[in-house]
């Protein structure tokens, strides 16, 4: 539906750039009175940075401020800090949670906009002294809440919550604000559940329908389309179109996000029961909490792509974590015909095999290290790679180090700033690679692979699994995959197998029927 | 079950030193009301001290080392008014506005200085101690009596230049705050208890929500502590020559109030919320280096006038040293009460001064019954002040690290 309100926001001819990388080039943006505005792009494609631009954040003023103007109202705005923009009615529900565990929902929904009574300290030394009004701010979240129709105890403490109120108690303190005119979503759905997103897209509406304006950004392309009015897609930092929706398709909007056509990964056949089995699982457990392994047998042959799916819960996570010896388990795993001792993280990857963790700022990386160190800090643990023996002592080799470390950039398209960046600064899909290289590192016979494309966009995806057939088919890599998607695993692996209450349900082959997947996750039978 | 363990674990401190101090107390032959004359002296002395350090907690600071500064300026100020020689209430009254206007200036510095070194909070508060120690030196060693003008033939050492190594309050400051009023320790209590129960009165008849047994728990030890002075004074028992420093204990008693009062206002709120998370603070729009500076000036500034308070009562002090037991003392008290780097009430800092002190007095006699020297419960004291501080930073990252890794579970 167009609409021909008034403008509410307009943003024109925004770059940005981070010591001299240009994130953003020429961006114009403009969304009116009640319209709900799609922002898509893949990570990395500059949506967080320009909604930091809007928001006047520390790290666009710190960085050296930005070109290009914004107008707000029709009138010409500077934004130098979140509090303008929240002054000028602008609101953000962010990504991550800006909600803290420790305080009330109403202290949350209130924060730093606490109701105040004059008391006598206040009167000589400032409105700094006065003290909190608890029930007019009760009742404003109330409020706040009610026209969210959440039945949500507005004292409750914030860290007993389910993750889908934190949401709407996000939601809850824009609406609070009296002024506010135009409200930013940054993938808001990302940690939602399928009903608590359906209920949050309608909500969207409603707000649309009072007059708000609101920026939605999601990776959820069904979504946009859904409930927007006109998106625009962000690539590498170039607006690459702005579309109302009645002219576009999904289809259209995943091409224009990733500028290539998706396409199938090739598939090739292969004889397995020629192959020697390299790893072999018998009656594994695995005590990983929430993905408990009751009792495994597998055969995984050198050379394939085995895939291991089934829902969330149900123990498929706690395979791979389990030989890796990162959780306590028991069993025997036999690698290469020789038993692999397990709880032994140090052997198991001396032996060969590597561990790309579903956990991957957790377990995968070293946050503030560089990306070069991230890559070979492992192959220099285990196999003393990349070290210059100084007789006594040894030294870690520079610039071997460096070589390396570019070589794998530039193989992997890993999109930063240089070796020396830290890899908390890289988008997920980056930061994934990273994890891939540091495996290649180690030089493996056998990699896990978890969950390899959690919280990345289309065509990182894409390009994430393309490496791991390329790694399979050209160095001859046996890979173990595991993901949720069942898709992913249908389009590279060779077998899979579906994992239910702990138990391996059945092996299938990738072009299967659905019903006989569905089935088998539901654990209704086991098929042999 | 689990909560009696619950209880357990997260007091363990506390509990140990209760334990240690009880027992301490039966092995020391210790009689009960010459004890009680001496931790009611300690508690007036050390609790102001101890409580200046609740603010920065809130304000996620974590413990403030810093307080020696504070501690500097008040003695500062105690130096100057020694020397112009104006004694009793009037003296302190003066010295605590000296030392004002230096507490804000140190604070203001160090709030700056903490801004800038964001996370390591601590160990920059702890080495700013040492650091202005040594300015602190060179002013009254070197500058006092060369270019700081000073004729005094009892603080100044004999060449002319530089402060003795100790200086007596006697006749000055000393008992300055003490001596406005005290009363024997029996009536005190049964003043106590009474206006406890009048105060838990009026309060259950305002709001019905009050919990009962608590309720009943507080009038219970309001009635023991009424019946319980009044038997004392009747019986004229030697607890009457316990002499409570009542001005003292009432200015404790105004900074826990202005706690208090002060969580509940826009700025406290505005502190507990940068303690909490200051990137969620800064989104949300509050200045939150502002507010860790004002959280350092406060600190500070009650921190020099928690000094004054200590040396009054003590009588005397050592001109370079005084200041710096002053912060590591008052942390290792805060600690014992079971508060931590991110918590810190004032029902802690009041508990672990009370523990802390106990140890002070017991453990040389303790010692001494014990192995025949004194020295090794001297030993044991260092040992616990120093132990504690480092076991509860220990434990504080050993819990932060539990935590983040059952998030990271739970986020699987």
């Amino acid at each position: 539906m167009e609409r021909n309100g008034r403008s509410v926001l307009e943003m024109k001819n925004i770059s940005k750039e981070f010591y001299g990388n240009k994130v953003l080039k020429g961006i114009n943006l403009s969304v009116q009175e009640g319209e709900i505005h799609g922002i898509v792009g893949e990570n990395g494609a500059g949506k967080s940075t320009l909604m930091n631009i809007l928001f006047g954040m520390s790290v666009i003023h710190s960085t050296g401020g930005f070109e290009g103007s914004i107008e707000f109202l029709g009138k010409p705005v500077r934004i130098s800090s979140p509090f303008d923009a929240m002054a000028l009615g602008i609101g953000m529900v962010h990504q991550e949670f800006m909600l803290i565990p420790g305080y009330s929902v109403t202290e949350n929904i209130k924060l730093n906009r606490e109701i105040t009574k004059d008391n006598f300290f206040s009167k000589i030394l400032g409105p700094g002294l006065r003290t909190l009004d608890w029930d007019s701010m009760g009742q404003d979240a109330k409020r706040a809440l009610s026209k969210l129709e959440m039945d949500i105890d507005e004292w409750a403490r914030i860290a007993g919550l389910p993750v889908g109120h934190m949401q709407f108690v996000e939601i809850a303190r824009e609406l609070d604000k009296q002024n506010l005119k135009l409200l930013v979503f940054d993938e808001p759905t990302a940690v939602l559940t399928e009903s608590e997103a359906d209920r949050l897209l309608s909500t969207l509406r409603k707000l649309a329908e009072t007059g708000i304006s609101i920026l939605f950004i999601t990776h959820r392309l069904h979504e946009i389309m859904e409930v927007c009015d006109r998106i625009t897609v962000l690539r590498d930092g170039v607006q690459v179109a702005t579309k109302s929706k009645s002219e576009t398709t999904i289809e259209e909007l995943a091409r224009l996000m990733v500028g290539h056509s998706i396409e199938s990964v090739g598939k090739r056949k292969v004889n397995l029961s020629e192959r020697k089995t390299i790893l072999k699982v018998r009656d594994l457990r695995v005590l990983m909490p929430g993905e408990t392994v009751q009792k495994v047998d597998l055969d995984i042959k050198e050379g394939e792509i085995f895939g291991i799916g089934g829902l969330a819960g149900q123990g498929k996570i706690g395979i791979a974590n389990g030989i890796m010896g990162l959780y306590d388990s028991s069993g025997s795993v036999e690698f290469d015909d020789k038993l692999l001792p397990l709880n032994n993280p140090r052997e198991v990857l001396k032996r060969g095999l590597a561990f790309l963790s579903e956990d991957r700022r957790g377990v995968g990386l070293l946050l503030d290290m560089s990306v070069e160190m991230n890559i070979v800090a492992p192959a220099i643990e285990i196999h003393r790679k990349f070290l210059k023996d100084m007789g006594v002592f040894s030294v870690l080799d520079r610039s071997q180090i460096r070589a390396f470390a570019q070589d794998m950039i530039q193989k992997l398209d890993i999109r930063c700033l240089g070796p020396d960046q830290p890899v908390k600064r890289l988008s997920g899909g980056n930061q994934q690679k990273v994890c891939i290289a540091k495996a290649l590192a180690l030089e493996p016979k056998l990699l896990f692979v978890s969950e390899p494309t959690r919280g990345i966009d289309i065509g990182a995806k894409k390009r994430v699994l393309d490496t791991l057939v390329e790694l399979n088919q050209k160095n001859g890599m046996t890979i173990v995959l595991t993901s949720s998607e069942l898709a992913e695993l249908r389009s590279i692996c060779d077998r899979i197998a579906i994992i239910s209450e702990g138990r391996v349900m059945g092996i299938l082959d990738p072009d299967a029927e659905d019903a006989q997947f569905g089935l088998l996750m539901a654990g209704e039978y086991a098929v042999r | 079950m689990t909560q009696v363990r619950r209880f357990l674990t997260n007091n363990a401190v506390s509990i140990l030193f209760v334990v240690i101090g009880v027992l301490g107390l039966r092995v020391s032959g210790l009689s009960l009301p010459f004890f009680l004359e001496d931790i009611v002296n300690r508690l007036a002395r050390n609790s102001f001290m101890v409580l200046s350090l609740i603010i920065p907690v809130l304000a996620g600071l974590g413990l403030n080392f810093a307080i020696v500064l504070g501690a500097m300026a008040g003695q500062a100020a105690i130096i100057v008014v020694t020397h112009w020689k104006i004694p009793g209430l009037g003296g302190i009254l003066l010295s605590i506005l000296l030392a004002f206007p230096l507490a804000v200036v140190l604070g203001i510095l160090t709030g700056r200085l903490l801004n800038r070194a964001r996370g390591k909070e601590m160990i920059t508060t702890l080495i700013l101690g040492f650091f202005s120690n040594g300015i602190y030196q060179l002013v009254f060693l070197l500058l006092v009596g060369s270019v700081i003008p000073m004729k005094n033939d009892v603080l100044v050492l004999s060449s002319g230049v530089g402060l003795r190594t100790s200086i007596d309050l006697t006749g000055g400051l000393k008992n300055g705050l003490d001596d406005l009023l005290r009363i024997p320790f029996p009536v005190c209590a049964a003043v106590t208890g009474i206006v406890l129960l009048g105060v838990y009165l009026t309060r259950f008849f305002r709001r019905r929500s009050v919990r009962l047994g608590k309720m009943v728990g507080i009038g219970l030890l309001a009635l023991f502590l009424i019946g319980w002075g009044l038997f004392q004074v009747y019986t004229r028992s030697m607890f009457n020559f316990v002499r409570v420093p009542v001005g003292t204990f009432l200015i404790v008693l105004g900074l826990c109030v202005f706690i208090t009062f002060f969580t509940r206002t826009k700025l406290g709120q505005d502190m507990r919320t940068v303690g909490q998370d200051r990137h969620i603070a800064e989104v949300a729009g509050i200045d939150s280096d502002r507010i860790r500076i004002i959280a350092m000036v406060m600190s500070t500034v009650l921190a020099s006038i928690g000094q004054i308070v200590f040396l009054q009562n003590l009588g005397t002090f050592s001109t370079y040293g005084s200041h710096e037991q002053a912060g590591m003392f008052a942390i290792a008290a805060l600690l014992i009460g079971g508060a931590s780097v991110a918590k810190a009430t004032i029902g802690q800092a009041l508990l672990g001064t009370l523990l802390f002190h106990t140890m002070f007095i017991v453990s040389p006699l303790a010692g001494r019954t014990l192995f025949g020297d004194a020295q090794l419960g001297e030993f044991f004291r260092a040992f616990v002040a120093y132990g504690i501080i480092g076991l509860s930073l220990a434990l504080h990252s050993w819990k932060k690290q539990m935590q983040a890794r059952e998030e990271a579970r739970r986020s699987v």
